[in-house]
């Protein structure tokens, strides 16, 4: 672990006055990131993953909305940070890819066109230069006859053809952080594989570090080096891909697991869903907030449990680390 | 490419044709409204009616009227009117048309840039008391019937304010050709664009607006922004370049009803002889040689209009160009 | 197999005509099914998988006559189907019904769950008029809803509360075949094991047959007996659901499988295919096979014919010239 973090994020909580009042859908959640980690980011919709990653990107324009916390890119603070200042770093220091490729692109300017803008944007180069650079990160994220693609509008490429496209957009000025909120939930498995294993490629090769949002704890599985799981705005447990599925502790992390139908071996007669649906951010339950859903709970979830454990496998949970392990290997998620 | 706008040209003549048809069976065959009789006054006898009847040729099948009609609109052009003797149609109808395009050309610059101002401020400050401000002015404009503006501009500019230094400029009610004197055609205008503008303008920045904000919460904008550019770029040159693909589709339609004789209150207040006014004048008395022709000249625009809109639309869209 | 199939599609093709020429003639066609054969068996659950683009949404249409089939055959319950008019559909479909991937889609927002739900009961005057909101109850309870919802409107209801009302809608007049396309996929993971498990629970309860559609490979292993692999228009291979997973024949097949991620670590991975390039447009497939552009085995052979669908006789059937060691 390198000393200095890439991505400090402390205590981030974005809210929205609504007319139910103020709702929190990201709740004071902390993190760091380290230089070329892959850190995934797994949760339900509502989970507050997508909000997170727009409050690091200074994405949140809506005027409701209630940024605080503190958010440090290579130490400078991201928060309350003026417009000129963020649009230095942002598209040229920390890119960031959307979940659906089909509106990700204006209509209007071809691909090329549009990977240029963010080129010139951030350096003083030449439009012919910032042309024949993007068609080289167009043909580097393995588009065929690049020169060609550079050309076409958006709804002339197929989705896979277009996720590239706005992949070699975000690489376009080598970014440290990449930041990808479900790149590949839009797109079909054969071009899924496809775009994981080109992020995996940046990471070798450019040393970029990585947030990957997902819903799908197959992709943690196959790219992340660490991985938090959020719920209902929180963090509930966080560590190395490696802690998290050979020994997850938090109950609602074994109720994804569990919920997953295995591809390969015995075929359960059911899969142990977790009951109920995620909580409505409007109206929380106090404490522990997977507590209505969880089949552990007891008095003690009432106040919110912090997130404790060793050696960075941390989950916020009242269970003792000894129940949690005897419920383990009772099967209690079956990874 | 090339085909396809061949083909858009035929449709055109097509849709030209079907409405020459209906202007024509509207007012020559429809029951009870025999032409003769109008063209021959109000107590003719029967021989003097069956006299105006051959003389015309409406005692021949719809058909070859149709077409007698058409030849003396397009390839003679001598059709002359039925309530002023003499008067031909189609010299009357050319000598319109530029009062008519000087007004509308001239108002379409203002309420477009008017309107893009407007839009763009208010899309950009939305929910501000700017933005409220310029909605409340565009909801007063488009308010103000084009008759009552235009009345109360000639009454402050002609009559109650004509003799004081702001207002002496303004020339008397009516056209002065641009050939003749261009700042007299200027001055002559200057009062009429305003007035014909105002509502547009209005109207053009609420859509506007309201299709740039709606624009502002699409996926590509997040995307811009992510890209590093700054809001004013990303308002323009993301958020407005899509909006005006609805935007100039209004325009063009709105564009050629004006020419094609919907600027008809505007002319009449302020005494411009263009066509709207001479299709009022043949409506009044049923001149029905000058309504067919206004109707063909007004039905030539707004299709004109159309085929230009479609063009606009798919240099503006590219989507729009594969559609095809 | 001596039972008759409950449904039959022999050579099935579904074509649409696509773009804006005036003659019909002139348009382009695209086939979006192209001579589909498969039985479904009364309580089997045949799972369909493929990409986007596939067609396997336009044959779930096609299986429920929900639109026009271009050639081939359907039979249900050994009565050909293929051109029955609305009129001699109609008492059918009490015994066919949908489920459709977007419930909030499907759900008319104005109208309380309550009447969504009586109107199969109306439609087909199935009960007494009296006795409905008792249907109706029994039915919301029997997808784990609430009596009192029924006077809700859809829009109160969470993802996977819609498609219970769905799924209760879809099974109100006791079908004997429900054709899924998609239930799941709009779902969060935990609520889609949820709905998966209250399928397979009816289908025990109720005797139903199934045809479920979906991408997700697992998804489909979880619920299916046999599974039929899509793409571009054609079934590429049939059989078991764990036979065609677990060994694959067909090189889509096996590329489809390798591509899905794990959520294991140090498993024995199927040694990965990741296919080049995207699916070739519809409107102009390759001929031959149609797989044989992105196909590592592809040969001349593949060029030039398209491989038939024959059984493998190990109860499933597989298109393929050079297929993968069983």
């Amino acid at each position: 672990m390198p000393a200095e973090p890439l991505l400090e994020v402390s205590g981030l909580t974005v809210s929205f006055r609504t007319e139910d009042g103020l709702v929190e859908a990201v709740r004071g959640i902390s993190f760091a990131i380290a230089p070329g980690e892959i850190m995934g980011l797994v949760g339900e919709s509502g989970s507050g993953k997508s909000q997170t990653l727009l409050a690091l990107m200074g994405l949140i324009t809506s005027p409701n909305a209630v940024l605080s916390g503190s958010v440090r890119f290579r130490g400078q603070e991201l928060v309350g940070l003026g417009r000129r200042a963020l649009d230095r770093i942002r598209g040229r220091d920390m890119a960031m890819i959307f979940q659906d490729p089909m509106t990700a692109l204006t209509p209007v300017h071809t691909v090329g066109a549009q990977i240029v803008e963010q080129i010139r944007a951030h350096e003083r180069i030449s439009p012919r230069a910032a042309r024949a650079r993007a068609v080289e990160l167009i043909s580097a994220v393995g588009i065929p006859a690049p020169a060609d693609v550079a050309g076409r509008y958006p709804h002339q490429l197929s989705g896979g053809m277009r996720q590239r496209a706005v992949i070699a957009m975000a690489l376009s000025c080598n970014p440290a952080l990449l930041i990808a909120d479900e790149p590949t939930t839009a797109l079909d498995v054969t071009v899924q594989a496809q775009i994981l294993e080109l992020i995996g490629r940046l990471r070798d090769e450019f040393g970029s570090a990585v947030i990957l949002v997902t819903h799908d704890l197959g992709v943690v599985a196959e790219i992340a080096d660490t991985v938090r799981v959020m719920y209902a705005g929180k963090v509930v447990e966080e560590g190395s891909k490696r802690d998290l599925f050979t020994a997850p502790q938090h109950p609602y992390a074994w109720g994804l697991f569990a919920s997953i139908p295995p591809l390969e071996g015995a075929r359960p007669a059911r899969l142990s869903a977790i009951p109920g649906t995620p909580p409505r951010l409007s109206a929380l339950p106090a404490g522990c907030a997977f507590r209505p859903r969880c089949a552990h709970a007891h008095a003690a979830c009432a106040a919110m449990p912090a997130l404790t454990g060793e050696g960075g496998h941390r989950a916020a949970c009242v269970l003792s680390p000894a129940r949690r392990a005897e419920l383990l290997a009772a099967g209690e998620a079956r990874s | 490419m090339l085909f396809a706008l061949l083909a858009r040209l035929g449709q055109m003549v097509l849709v030209m044709f079907g409405i020459s048809v209906v202007a024509f069976l509207i007012f020559f065959a429809t029951p009870g409204a025999d032409p003769s009789a109008r063209i021959a006054g109000r107590n003719a006898s029967q021989e003097t009616l069956q006299q105006v009847r051959h003389d015309f040729g409406l005692d021949r099948p719809l058909p070859v009227q149709y077409a007698l009609m058409m030849k003396r609109l397009f390839v003679t052009r001598d059709l002359t009117s039925f309530v002023n003797r003499g008067q031909k149609v189609i010299p009357t109808v050319m000598n319109a048309i530029p009062i008519t395009l000087s007004l509308v050309c001239g108002a379409a610059v203002l309420w477009v840039l008017g309107g893009l101002v407007v839009g763009v401020v208010a899309g950009a400050t939305r929910g501000s008391y700017v933005d409220r401000g310029l909605m409340m002015l565009g909801l007063a404009g488009i308010s103000m019937p084009v008759f009552w503006l235009g009345e109360v501009a000639n009454l402050v500019t002609q009559s109650r304010w004509h003799d004081t230094w702001a207002f002496s400029w303004v020339p008397a009610l009516g056209y002065v050709p641009l050939s003749v004197d261009p700042w007299g055609w200027f001055k002559a205008l200057v009062i009429p664009w305003t007035v014909l503008a105002t509502l547009y303008v209005g109207l053009y920045g609420r859509v506007l607006r309201a299709s740039l904000i709606e624009m502002m919460q699409e996926d590509f904008i997040r995307t811009a922004r992510a890209k590093g550019i700054g809001e004013t770029r990303v308002l323009l040159h993301h958020g407005l370049r899509t909006s005006l693909v609805a935007f100039v589709t209004m325009f063009g339609l709105d564009f050629g009803a004006l020419v094609g004789g919907g600027a008809l209150l505007t002319e009449v207040v302020f005494g411009l002889q263009g066509v709207g006014k001479l299709t009022y004048d043949a409506l009044q008395t049923l001149d029905l040689p000058m309504i067919l022709a206004t109707v063909i000249y007004a039905s030539f625009f707004v299709v004109m209009a159309n085929f230009v809109v479609d063009i606009l639309h798919a240099i503006l869209d590219p989507r729009a160009r594969d559609a095809r | 197999m001596t039972a008759t199939p409950l449904l039959r599609a022999t050579e099935l093709s579904k074509t649409y005509r696509v773009g804006r020429a005036l003659l019909p003639a002139r348009r382009r066609a695209v086939q979006a099914v192209s001579e589909v054969s498969l039985e479904v068996m009364p309580g089997e659950t045949l799972g369909i998988v493929g990409e986007s683009g596939c067609g396997k949404s336009s044959l779930g249409r096609c299986l429920m006559k929900l639109q026009d089939i271009t050639s081939g055959t359907l039979e249900f319950e050994g009565r050909d189907i293929t051109r029955a008019s609305a009129a001699r559909m109609r008492p059918l479909r009490r015994e066919m019904q949908m489920v459709f991937q977007d419930p909030a889609a499907s759900l008319n927002p104005r109208r309380r769950v309550g009447d969504l739900l009586s109107d199969p009961f109306r439609i087909h005057a199935a009960c007494d008029r009296a006795e409905i909101p008792d249907r109706v109850a029994a039915l919301l309870r029997r997808v784990d809803l609430l009596p009192e919802h029924a006077m809700r409107f859809p829009h109160e209801f969470s993802g996977g509360q819609k498609q219970r009302i769905g799924i209760a809608r879809a099974l109100a007049l006791r079908p004997k075949l429900v054709v899924a396309d998609e239930p799941v996929s709009a779902l969060d993971v935990s609520i889609q094991a949820q709905i998966v498990n209250l399928l397979a629970d009816l289908r025990e309860e109720l005797g139903l047959t199934y045809v479920f559609i979906a991408h997700d490979l697992s998804v489909v292993r979880q619920i299916s007996n046999r599974v039929a692999v899509m793409y571009l228009g054609s079934v590429v291979e049939t059989g078991p659901v764990d036979r065609v997973f677990s060994a694959p024949r067909h090189p889509y097949t096996a590329a489809l499988r390798s591509a899905v991620p794990v959520p294991k670590l140090d498993v024995p991975r199927p040694a990965r295919t990741i296919l080049s390039g995207d699916l070739p447009s519809p409107l102009n497939p390759p001929p031959g096979c149609r797989f044989h552009t992105r196909c590592p085995r592809a040969t001349a052979l593949c060029r030039a014919e398209r491989p038939a669908l024959l059984p493998d006789g190990q109860g499933g059937a597989l298109a393929c010239h050079h297929p993968l060691e069983a």
